[in-house]
This record gives structure tokens, C-alpha cells and sequence, in this order.
């Protein structure tokens, strides 16, 4: 059997990250250059946060899904080749943060110039814009900490960067 | 192109993330308020993460693997400036300090993104990003601090002073200076020192803190030479506490 790109990118779209589980790797975007070589796969990935912790995770598990479906080496190379911003969040990826609780990053706001682009993100839950920063570090490297007012609950946003 | 120019330049760079990251962890738990405790925790996460990456473009230029370069040198062979290892003090130091820093920090890493050194170039457009919430949240409160109660002008006024001095022994020459500019690796401590007091000026003109002529302060230089203060060493002892006690460990 020869493995294509295609292949790669169905199994990887398997793959979840394991900080936010609904969102597969292909959806976080972080998936930068694929390369097929008979059975053999390269896989070039980027992290959302230069810190991120997951990215071992992340590794081992691109790693052993690829082995699992007839990939005879797989290797995982991190670079800042492309560096990853929250524009490459996909479409599908964005709805599922949605479903999932954390509002969206809003689009083309990949330098934060100032705290008015998260002052008034809209709430996940009612969609309204009644709401307030908490605080712009939240639970992990890529979430923000807000409050909405017409809910009266807090929520969390997957940061723009 | 001078390779022991561009490794003194990336142990610069990773050596003060890895010890301002340190001293931002030793806020988790003791924040004044939780948000702040996330927030200084969230900025150690970064940097102590910013640090790994730049040793591992060292690894990658022949210098051994990031853990063992992190945990295994003593304080002479930090190249870090002694503004980011003193102690956290009280709350109004860490912020100014933090504001002092990431500052230049913020400045730095703008101008690295036009590095020669391609993996440097490409980290730095990563990095800058994540400073920007470094820098939006030293601003906040600086701004709010500084010019909110009599008691919280007059202690950032303290720590602003207390700190100006390590501040500009950032901007410490790299004894390969001229090389790393003619090479184009990096532009130059003058120049970033140069952009950093516009932008410090500029924060705290919004502010009621009173900055002293430049001119009046004496820079504290030896860290980018390894002559640190007495406080790294008790530092690197307790972060490299368990690495030390089985180096080989397998985690």
C-alpha cells in the first residue's frame, strides 16, 4: 500500500489536542509540511505556544497513529518555519472551540496591539458582547479569562497570537 | 559568520528568559491576587519555554542538549544580565522590573526578526507575538500603579529607582559588539537601549512616577560576562536541585 498526503492528513485529523480534545491537530493548525516517501512520513509541526507542554504529547501520538495505520518510520520535526498564529485555526476548528466553551480568536489580529481586541469578545454560550476581560493569562498558554454579563458566568477565550 | 559571536548572542538570550522565567514561578501561589498569581505563572511557562527553544538552536549549533545547559553550569557561565536574577522582592519590584524588562525584550525580539541567523529570524516573529501579552500586562498595571494611590505611586517609585541602575545593564555590550552588527545577527545594544528609553519614557509619561535623567543613573554591568551578583548562585542551586540529584533520570 502506498501512503499519500491525503492518507496523513485523515489519520492526523484523528489526532486531538490533548489540552482541548475536540480540536484535532489539522483543525489547531499546527500541521505545517507533510512529505511521503513510499511508507516512510514526515511530518513538520509548529507549536501554538513555544512553551506549550502538550507538544511531546503531540509528537508521541502523531507518531503512534501513523505507525498504527502502516507507516513504516515516522518522523516529527518541530520548526518555526511557519510560525503558527490563530489565523490557522480552521473553520471546522473554530466551530468545534465554540461548541466546546472557548470562544474563537477573532481573525487577523495576529499582533495583539492592545487589550481592546479582547475587552469585549463575544460569549460562546449567548453571543453577546456584554462582557469583560478578566484576565488576558488564563488556565493554559493560549486561553484568556473573561466574564459575560448576560450569563453571569465566566468563560474562556482561545487567544488571538 | 562568527560562530562563538552568534552562541554568545543565543546564551544572552536564553539565559535571561531562563532565569526571569525562574523568578516569575516563584510568584505561583504567592500572587497578590489569583490573577496576578496566573498571570506571572503563565509568563514563567512562557519564557522557561522561550529558553528551551533558544537551547535548542545552541544544540543545534554543536552545544549540548538544553536540559544539561540549563541545569548543569554554574553562575559564571550565565551570560544572563543581573537585573533578571535578583530577588522578586515585593510585588511593586517583580512588576517594575517585569516592565523594565519586557520592555526590552519586547524591542529585542522585533529587531532579531530581521536576524541573519534564520532560525532565529523565524523564532523571533513567534516570540515577539507572545510578548505581546507580556508587555500589555506590565503596562496595565504599571499605568494603573502608578498613578492610583499616594501608597502605590510612592512604592513604584521606590522600585523604579531601586531598578534603573540592573535595567541598564541590560544593554551590556557583547565583547563580539561590532561582529554580530556587521554580520547582521543583530543590530546592537546601543540601538535597542536607544529604542527601549523612548518606550519607557513614553509608558510612563502616563503615569505619575518621575523618570531621573538617564544621565543620573550608573549602569550595574559584569552578568553578560558571568560576574553576577551573590543571588544566581543560590538560584541555579535550587532550580537545578532535582536535575542534579540524577542527571540521567528518564521522566
Amino acid at each position: 500500500m502506498v501512503l499519500t498526503r491525503q492518507d496523513i492528513l485523515t489519520w492526523l485529523d484523528e489526532v486531538k489536542d490533548p489540552e482541548i480534545p475536540v480540536l484535532s491537530l489539522v483543525d489547531l493548525g499546527i500541521i505545517t509540511d507533510i512529505a511521503v516517501q513510499g511508507r516512510k512520513v514526515k511530518v513538520e509541526i509548529t507549536p501554538t505556544f513555544v512553551g506549550c507542554p502538550a507538544l511531546d504529547v503531540m509528537r508521541q501520538e502523531i507518531q503512534q497513529k501513523l505507525l498504527t495505520h502502516g507507516a513504516e518510520e515516522v518522523e516529527v520535526e518541530v520548526n518555526y518555519r511557519q510560525p503558527w498564529s490563530s489565523d490557522r485555526l480552521t473553520e471546522k476548528g473554530r466551530r468545534a472551540l465554540k461548541q466546546f466553551g472557548l470562544a474563537p480568536p477573532p481573525m487577523g489580529k495576529v499582533l495583539v496591539e492592545d487589550l481592546d481586541v479582547l475587552a469585549h469578545v463575544a460569549c460562546p454560550r449567548c453571543g453577546g458582547t456584554h462582557t469583560e476581560l478578566k484576565n488576558p493569562f488564563g488556565p493554559t498558554l493560549c486561553r484568556s479569562i473573561h466574564y459575560c454579563y448576560d450569563c453571569r458566568e465566566a468563560f474562556e477565550q482561545f487567544k488571538p497570537v | 559568520m562568527n560562530e562563538l559571536a552568534l552562541k554568545e548572542l543565543l546564551y544572552k538570550l536564553a539565559d535571561d528568559k531562563l532565569i526571569i522565567g525562574h523568578r516569575n514561578s516563584e510568584w505561583t501561589g504567592l500572587g497578590p491576587l489569583l490573577e496576578e498569581d496566573i498571570a506571572f505563572s503563565s509568563m514563567a511557562q512562557d519564557k522557561v519555554g522561550q529558553s528551551q527553544a533558544l537551547y535548542q538552536l545552541l544544540h543545534e549549533l554543536g552545544e549540548q542538549d538544553p536540559d544539561t545547559v540549563a541545569f548543569m553550569r554554574n553562575a559564571e557561565q550565565f551570560h544572563n544580565c543581573i537585573l533578571v536574577e535578583l530577588p522578586n522582592g515585593e510585588y511593586d519590584f517583580s512588576l517594575m522590573r517585569h516592565f523594565l524588562f519586557d520592555t526590552a525584550e519586547a524591542i529585542r525580539f522585533d529587531m532579531l526578526t530581521q536576524s541573519s541567523y534564520k532560525p532565529l529570524a523565524e523564532l523571533s516573529v513567534k516570540i515577539r507575538a507572545e510578548l505581546r501579552y507580556h508587555t500589555l500586562h506590565a503596562n496595565t498595571w504599571v499605568k494603573k500603579l502608578g498613578s492610583a494611590t499616594e501608597e502605590s505611586i510612592s512604592r513604584m517609585q521606590s522600585a523604579l529607582e531601586a531598578a534603573l541602575p540592573y535595567a541598564l545593564g541590560i544593554f551590556e555590550e557583547s565583547p563580539y559588539e561590532q561582529e554580530l552588527i556587521d554580520n547582521g545577527l543583530f543590530a546592537g545594544e546601543k540601538l535597542l537601549q536607544e529604542k527601549w528609553m523612548n518606550e519607557v519614557e513614553r509608558i510612563l509619561n502616563d503615569t505619575q512616577l518621575r523618570l531621573p535623567a538617564w544621565s543620573d543613573v550608573q549602569p550595574v554591568y559584569g552578568g553578560r560576562v558571568g560576574r553576577h551578583s551573590e543571588h544566581l548562585q543560590p538560584l541555579l542551586d535550587e532550580m537545578s536541585e532535582v536535575f542534579r540529584s540524577d542527571p540521567g533520570a528518564e521522566w
